[in-house]
């Protein structure tokens, strides 16, 4: 009988998602901030992009990393139902191969415990990477999204728990005052995450998964998707620029994603992504063959 | 504005021709320092061990190679938010003379009255952009507190380091408060159109 080692390949393709989300960002990201340099007409504004450009360029040139804040690792598994490979050894791989990169590349571990504050080893401690899951019927593959997220922007992440009669227009607010209020910390021009609905620890939930998404994908719901549009030049009136030192690019996109919620909630969480919104997918198949790509 | 280059360690007089949107390339010697560097140095009231006088700071954790007792290499090296840290700023000048406070995001208004009055800069760096600024660095000279790792206290010796914008200047002026004030103004514009 020919066994495959499914657990040993989602570790491998996890240690190469890791370091390859860090040195190498998605095209779709490329042309966001290509774009971004030649709309900006603020002085600093286009200091700052053309600095962002040839950074990326150097990480190329160099294989570094683009940025050096390697970030908590977050994953999204897209589950098949037939898939051979349980979850819970699934998420063993994920941290195993988490902690190789760490080791092997080297990259700097960001991991601490949350009150000692004392450093836990090669990025992984207790729950952590942190895995959001998704189980697909009638399928027998894995997609792996590796989302290395820097704490500049995830510590501009905010909750606001609007009622029923704030509307649309109580979200948008939120949403603008959040970034407004997160000024040059979170390094823009970034991905402006959205999550509306749900519950409250739910919205927050949808936000990262909305900041993960290719740039300038759009919400297939099109009440959802109208709201992007309108959020996303909304935000870039409001002249807070790249690195906050003012212009016209302050954001690269904002992306939404939603729940039904009760008829009393209306929840609306805003999670930042920075310029170097990193990601890398694998896509593997039940007899372990691997594919990589950024396609979501 | 307009574009300059000074090297570090510096003195007040240099620092005071700076202005708020000026460009600045850095030379000579840089001090990285994040959170608990500065925890330590404030609330624990423990001496840095490097001195600090006209010093360049740079709010960094870097990502380093260890080759030997006390010898690190680079690997990646870039520049954390600084916000987090602004409470230090007006005993950093005080108590030890540095002169300039570099990282990214920029500083609260707090910052401003301090760097006014004992004459120091805020650079804004491209947060980020380390695979550039790691270039930049040409060696690790000398690291203490290691056990902070990788909050250390680093002495780097740096080239053409930037670009930089200033910040915040030694007149009372910070492109961060103006940014924000108008954006605030905008808000309300724009909530009315809503």
């Amino acid at each position: 009988m020919i066994t495959t080692d499914l657990e040993g390949i989602v570790e491998d393709a996890a240690a190469h998602l890791y370091v390859w989300a860090l040195k190498d960002i998605p095209q779709d990201l490329r042309d966001a901030l290509a774009d971004a340099a030649k709309r900006e007409t603020s002085v600093p504004g286009q200091r700052v992009l053309s600095t962002i450009l040839k950074n990326v360029q150097i990480a190329d040139d160099q294989q570094n990393l683009v940025c050096q804040d390697t970030g908590i690792a977050v994953y999204t598994c897209h589950v098949g139902e037939r898939f051979p490979l349980h979850p819970a050894r699934i998420y063993a791989a994920l941290k195993a191969g988490t902690e190789r990169a760490t080791i092997e590349h080297p990259l700097r571990s960001n991991a601490v415990h949350t009150i000692t504050r004392e450093n836990t080893g090669p990025n992984t401690g207790h729950r952590l990477p942190i895995v959001h899951w998704e189980f697909v019927p009638e399928w027998d593959g894995l997609d792996v999204k590796c989302v290395p997220k820097g704490s500049g922007s995830e510590n501009m992440s905010f909750l606001k728990m609007c009622i029923p009669a704030d509307g649309v227009k109580g979200i948008k607010q939120f949403v603008l005052e959040s970034i407004v209020g997160a000024g040059g910390k979170p390094c823009p021009p970034g991905i402006v995450g959205v999550g509306i609905g749900g519950s409250a620890d739910y919205a927050m939930y949808l936000a990262k998964e909305a900041i993960a998404r290719p740039v300038g994908t759009r919400n297939p719901d099109p009440h959802v998707a109208k709201l992007e549009e309108e959020l996303f030049e909304l935000l870039n009136e409001t002249g807070i620029g790249p690195m906050g030192l003012g212009g016209d690019v302050t954001v690269l996109q904002c992306h939404v994603e939603h729940a039904d919620t009760h008829m009393t909630l209306n929840p609306v969480a805003v999670n930042y992504q920075c310029w170097a919104a990193r990601r890398a997918t694998a896509h593997i198949g039940s007899g372990g063959e691997v594919e990589f790509d950024r396609e979501f | 504005m307009s574009s300059k280059r000074l090297t570090f360690p510096t003195t007040e007089e240099e620092v005071r021709k700076l202005h708020a949107g000026d460009e600045v390339l850095v030379d000579g010697h840089v001090i990285g320092l994040r959170d608990r560097t500065q925890i330590r140095i404030f609330d624990q009231g423990m001496q840095p061990p490097m001195d600090l006088n006209g010093a360049f700071l740079l709010h960094t954790a870097p990502g380093v190679r260890k080759l030997g007792p006390g010898k690190y290499e680079k690997v990646c090296i870039g520049t954390t938010t600084s916000a987090r840290m602004v409470r230090f700023t007006e005993g950093l000048g005080e108590q030890y003379g540095v002169r300039a406070i570099a990282g990214k995001g920029g500083l609260p208004d707090e910052a401003i009255e301090p760097m006014r009055r004992l004459g120091m800069v805020y650079f804004a760096i491209v947060g980020g952009a380390a695979a550039l600024e790691t270039t930049q660095i040409e060696e690790i000279e000398e690291v203490a507190w290691e056990e902070l790792m990788p909050e250390c206290l680093w002495k780097f010796r740096v080239k053409d380091f930037g670009p930089l914008t200033v910040g915040i200047d030694s007149h009372g002026n910070s492109l961060f408060h103006d940014v924000q004030e108008r954006a605030k103004k905008k808000l309300e514009e724009l909530n009315a159109r809503l």
